[in-house]
């Protein structure tokens, strides 16, 4: 349902030569999988999702949806900012932020959308703070309140620059499983960008690696863990451990290379 | 702070008994500084009398006409420069160029086009008021995080709404500092315009008291200005404190 072909994106700065951030990425992701990519940081992560999201044009190569071709926001796909917290809107409560998800979908009347905004609040565990301000809230709450948001347009695909990336560990683990499990109510896409190759494999069903800039991707690996997922008992398969060394091999070998 | 203010006071009305000492025995001219006591009775005398009031409200509505025309061509324009850089590179020459001539240099030459009526007076005052607002608008919707653009835009925003509701509120903390910077100078403005041909207006008022010796009244006029001045400031003040509350939280947790 997704794909990319042969995405390519260079950036040419003010001064200094081009910079090649990605080389030729290609992948497919079927309908409702969870798919994760790896990479080193600065590899062009973030340059990729922006592309996929039609918010960058590629210098060459095509994101596909659905068969057509992506060139502007699509409707149906949200990206999720890496730098969250700047993508709340400090003058809105954070109610107002999730309403803001469906203000310009049409045929939705004030109270449906404002009861649909309610609703994601309390799937994402934040009834009784509608009134706050997001600047009054913690990371990983803010986090919460920028899923809720894109969560209560039910995307189809739903792409997610390291979301979990500054949170502490005890949050992380919470808001992982909180994910999973409104990804599997959902029946979403999900493309997770992550430079943390655990969290990768617990929560994929594909993890894509790839390499240093120029990007492209090295290998793709399928996780076959049986779901749902266990934070204890899934990161203790040997499988899970297996697909971790393999992953973490891969990286160590490419960042070492001259 | 509630202390401050009332030494503040107190310090005011060792002013004023000063004032009105020096006035009654004379250190001062008795014709041109009068004792505060006769300043305050012609005060109160053109205020219940009716007689400044009408000249009060032809000021506020010169400098409030001219004011919120003023905000409202230059926060449409500060948004179309900040956000485009097209538009911004077409105006910039003209908008540097016009924003360095002190307004009261425009008078004649709005005198040549609009006459001394209100129109030139309210020209005027949209003159100077504009730069402020518009530099100010201008520079906040630059300031806007490119994240909230594209958050807007990958929750499929057009341009329109884009600039409605995430453009101009995020950039208004400093729409409201031009704002606040162009309350002042319509003030300043508008007693200006009001002293070149006019027969009515505040600036008028304190003219035409000098001009006739009437001393005390054209203090009296003054304080009138004094008031209405810290009066608005006040409202804006009040009113800032409302809708930018989400601003002053958020700096204060900024730091
Ligand atoms: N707008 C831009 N202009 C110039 N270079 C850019 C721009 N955006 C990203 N880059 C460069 O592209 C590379 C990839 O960046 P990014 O996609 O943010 O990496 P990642 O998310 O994997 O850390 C980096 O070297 C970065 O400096
Ligand atoms: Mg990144």
């Amino acid at each position: 349902m997704l794909e990319v072909r042969d995405l390519r994106k260079e950036f040419q700065p003010l001064s200094g030569s081009t910079v090649v951030a990605l080389a030729s990425v290609s992948f497919r992701v079927a309908a409702g999988q969870f798919v994760s990519i790896v990479g080193p940081s600065g590899c062009g992560k973030s340059t990729l999702l922006q592309c996929i999201a039609g918010l960058s044009r590629p210098t060459a190569g095509h994101v596909l949806l659905h068969g057509r071709e992506v060139t502007g926001p699509p409707e149906g796909l949200i990206l999720l900012f890496q730098e969250y917290n700047k993508s709340l809107m400090a003058w809105r409560s954070v109610l107002k932020n999730v309403r803001f998800g469906l203000e310009n979908r049409p045929g939705m009347s004030r109270n449906q959308i404002d009861a649909e905004a309610r609703r994601y609040l309390e799937l994402v565990g934040l009834e009784g703070f509608e009134a706050h301000y997001p600047w009054e809230l913690s990371g990983g709450m803010q986090q919460r309140v920028a899923i809720a948001r894109a969560l209560v347009r039910r995307p189809e695909v739903l792409l997610m620059d390291e979301p979990f990336g500054s949170l502490d560990a005890l949050t992380r683990i919470e808001l992982e499983d909180a994910l999973l499990r409104l990804w599997e109510s959902l029946q979403a896409t999900i493309v997770f960008v992550t430079h943390d190759i655990e969290e990768a494999v617990y929560l994929s069903d594909e993890v894509y690696v790839l390499s240093r800039r120029p990007c492209q991707v090295i290998e793709e690996i399928a996780v076959k863990l049986e779901r749902p997922r266990n934070q204890l008992t899934t990161r203790e398969d040997p499988r899970f451990i297996q697909a971790r060394h393999h992953i973490f091999e891969l990286i160590s070998k490419e960042m070492s290379r001259a | 702070m509630r202390e401050s203010r009332w030494t503040g006071f107190a310090f005011l009305l060792l002013l004023l008994g000063l004032w009105e000492v020096a006035g009654r025995h004379g250190w001062v001219h008795k014709l041109f500084f009068p004792p505060a006591s006769r300043i305050l009775a012609s005060f109160v005398q053109i205020v219940f009398s009716g007689e400044v009031l009408g000249h009060v409200g032809a000021s506020l509505w010169r400098a409030g006409f001219g004011y919120l025309l003023a905000a409202l061509l230059a926060i449409t324009l500060g948004v179309l420069m900040g956000y485009w850089r097209a538009v911004y590179e077409a105006f910039e020459v003209v908008v540097e160029l016009l924003r360095a001539v002190p307004p009261p240099a425009v008078i004649p030459v709005a005198i040549v086009f609009l006459g001394v009526g209100d129109q030139m007076k309210i020209f005027i005052i949209l003159f100077s008021c504009a730069f402020p607002i518009l530099v100010n608008t201008m520079d906040g919707v630059r300031g806007v995080d490119p994240v909230l653009i594209r958050t807007a835009r990958t929750f499929g925003l057009g341009q329109g709404p884009l600039i409605w509701k995430v453009v101009l509120p995020a950039a208004s903390p400093l729409i409201m500092t031009g704002l606040r910077i162009a309350l002042a100078i319509a003030l300043i403005l508008v007693v200006i315009s009001e002293m070149v041909g006019a027969t009515s207006g505040i600036g008028y008022f304190i003219l035409d008291a000098q001009r006739s010796f009437r001393i005390p009244q054209m203090y009296a006029g003054m304080l009138v200005l004094a008031l209405l001045g810290y009066g608005l400031n006040r409202c804006f003040l009040l009113a800032d404190a409302r809708l930018m509350a989400w601003h002053k939280g958020l700096t204060a947790r900024q730091r």
